[in-house]
């Protein structure tokens, strides 16, 4: 078991893209690391450094301390599980799994020991001795899972291992991922574009955009303390709302003439410059003339069975408010929403960076 | 998945195979029947009458000795055209699927050779290896090799293996090419991360998922050598020296054209079109059910 470090990784490809640029990055050994982003953000291709599958242009990866830049993807003790689960077609899956121990010479006795070990595992004793093509996604799915298992490496790196999947077996297999590693213990680093998924399963979850880091955290404190707008509006479903402010003094924004409090507020903020006020659908609640409050033009609901979604315009900007069913009549038009001080998340709307206590 | 086209008249889609019906019907069983009935007559020298003698010219095929001798130099020059021209392609396909800087001139110049015709790739490799004129079989004889495919046999059949594999290698090589192409790119790093190293991974898991291609290939190849290496024969050795090149195919026009047997001449392309259709169902039969994937 190893912890991976990355110290100012880079990846430019030809034409000078930076695809990566100079993420640094600690994961403890044992832990779940999940890297979220939108698609062109560099998860993937960072992934594949990791795994050997790219080449580093600039920076360090070190699996355990060890430097990896220059060591061969077999030779990084880790496994990979691929997205379109990049199974052997012409192997059975007995052979798909005992592949890589075969690569390596290990014993006839102990191949079929670990193989049998990690079937039963993964409850796919009974397709040992079929092909790929004769599996369902979510099986292949679990023999993609197995043939990681069974090398009993350092790190297993996930790239998009449910996208292919349908919704329902995606929560099944997300349940399945979360308590092998916890079982096995074995680091694992995660790339998915679902939110999610990214919250459930990680211990660390890392926000890219753009092929830097966005942020680094646990994932309550990547939703209750995003740094970034980006990060604000990317974690969290439906995204967070952001209005359009002022400040008016400490602890006091405005949206649309309407005054708010504000717990978290850095000090020394000019009144009357521009700010970006956030607020989570779920963090505002209708009715209650409390000492922060908001009034909301709603176009139109959406029912979601247990909560339904009010959309509609406060001060101009597009606004949503997630509320339980018939918590508020569903033909209301106009909304009184307050809200909790300890829940507006402030922006600058040039770097769009957090304006929170320091 | 299957797609149907509904017509409500019979008229159009007759209309629509027509054109294929009748290239089929012109060029294939007209001339085969026409050769399967001309097998059974025997014509005067002249070519003025025939008479039908039943299975004479198909015993007088067999009774020939030099019938085996080019039986047995067909496999020689189709085993050994098949082996290289399917090798050579696999290694050149290999090579241009690597991105590499001028991959592209690489691949456009690998085809080119499948756009000449065989006679003249024939008398291309036949001037080249002259063993007087050519520039390269003059300074094999100055450098002491014995090279002489106008009286030498072997050597004759080394200049028509290398011929005829040089005009075949651009079409295995497009089909190999796309192919490999058609591997999913994650698999061979999945490969990697196993720890397989490139050679390792080229015959445990490309080659094996490259075999369908493989067997086409295969056949096409054979198909090719029994028939259209016919110009390069004719262009090269003309079937010489003293018979040594000449296969089936060669031997169907030499008696035909050359000889004016041509009820003789008809027997042996029916036996010869027997011999390949025999072939393509043994290879769909036997070697198909071992092809992976």
């Amino acid at each position: 078991m190893a912890g991976v470090t990355l110290d100012t990784v880079r990846k430019i490809y030809a034409g000078n893209v930076e695809a990566v640029k100079g993420v640094s990055l600690g994961i403890e050994d044992g832990s779940f690391c999940v890297l979220v982003g939108p698609s062109g953000c560099g998860k993937s291709t960072l992934l594949r450094m990791i795994a050997g599958l790219e080449t580093i242009s600039d920076g360090e990866v070190k699996i355990g301390d060890r430097v990896v830049n220059q060591v061969e993807p077999a030779d990084r003790d880790i496994a990979m599980v691929f997205q379109n689960y990049a199974l052997y077609p012409h192997m059975t899956v007995y052979d798909n799994m005992a592949y890589g121990l075969k690569n390596r010479g290990t014993p006839k006795d102990e191949i079929e020991k670990r193989v049998k070990e990690a079937a039963r595992i993964l409850a796919i004793e009974s397709f040992l001795t079929r092909k790929p093509r004769q599996l369902s996604g979510g099986q292949r799915q679990r023999v993609a899972m197995g043939r990681a298992i069974v090398r009993k490496p350092q790190v297993f790196l996930f790239d998009e291992p449910l996208s292919n999947l349908d919704a329902k077996l995606r929560v099944q297999m997300r349940v399945e991922i979360k308590r092998l590693q916890k079982a096995l213990g074995v680091t694992s680093i995660y790339v998915t574009h679902d939110q999610v998924e990214a919250m459930t399963l990680s211990d660390k979850l890392v926000v890219m955009s753009g092929g830097q880091i966005e942020q680094v955290g646990t994932p309550s404190d990547v939703y209750r303390r995003p740094e970034t707008r980006f990060v604000a509006t990317f974690i969290g479903s439906p995204p967070m709302n952001i209005l359009p402010g002022k400040v008016e003094g400490p602890g006091r924004v405005s949206v649309g003439g309407q005054v708010i409090t504000v717990t978290d507020m850095r000090d020394g903020l000019t009144p009357g410059s521009a700010i970006e006020v956030g607020l989570r659908p779920e963090d505002v609640q209708a009715g209650g003339a409390g000492s922060s409050s908001l009034s909301m033009d709603v176009d139109f609901v959406e029912e979601l069975g247990a909560t339904q979604l009010f959309h509609g315009k406060v001060a101009g900007a597009d606004f949503v408010v997630q509320a339980s069913t018939g918590q508020i009549p569903a033909e209301t038009r106009r909304l009184t929403l307050s809200v909790d001080p300890a829940n507006v998340h402030l922006f600058d709307p040039q770097t769009t960076r957090r304006l929170g206590k320091a | 998945m299957e797609k149907r086209a509904h017509f409500s008249g019979w008229t159009l889609p007759l209309l629509l195979i027509v054109p294929q019906m009748a290239i089929t019907i012109i060029f294939f069983y007209l001339p085969a029947s026409q050769a399967i009935w001309q097998s059974f007559l025997r014509e005067d020298a002249f070519g003025l009458s025939s008479e039908f003698v039943g299975f004479e010219n198909y015993s007088a095929v067999f009774e020939q000795p030099e019938y085996y001798r080019a039986m047995v130099t067909t496999v020689i020059f189709s085993t050994l055209v098949a082996f290289f021209s399917l090798a050579v392609a696999l290694l050149f396909a290999t090579q241009a699927d690597k991105s590499l800087r001028g991959g592209h001139a690489f691949k456009t110049l690998l085809i080119w050779p499948y756009a000449v015709a065989p006679a003249i790739a024939g008398v291309l490799w036949m001037f080249m290896f002259h063993p007087t004129l050519g520039t390269l079989g003059r300074p094999l004889n100055i450098l002491g090799f014995n090279w002489n495919p106008m009286l030498d046999g072997k050597d004759a059949m080394i200049l028509l293996v290398l011929s005829a594999t040089w005009k075949h290698v651009s079409y295995n090589f497009l089909f190999f090419l796309a192919g490999l192409q058609a591997i999913p790119k994650s698999v061979i790093e999945a490969g990697a991360i196993d720890g397989a190293g490139p050679v390792r991974r080229f015959w445990t898991i490309i080659f094996p998922l490259l075999s369908p291609t493989t067997f086409f290939l295969l056949v096409v190849t054979i198909v090719y050598v029994f028939f259209e290496t016919f110009g390069i024969i004719d262009a090269v050795t003309g079937g010489g020296p003293a018979g040594t090149t000449t296969t089936l195919v060669y031997k169907v026009y030499a008696d035909g054209r050359s000889g004016g047997d041509l009820g003789l001449s008809a027997a042996q392309s029916v036996v010869l079109m027997v011999i390949v259709i025999a072939l393509t169902a043994i290879q769909f039969r036997y070697v198909e059910r071992k092809v992976q994937y």
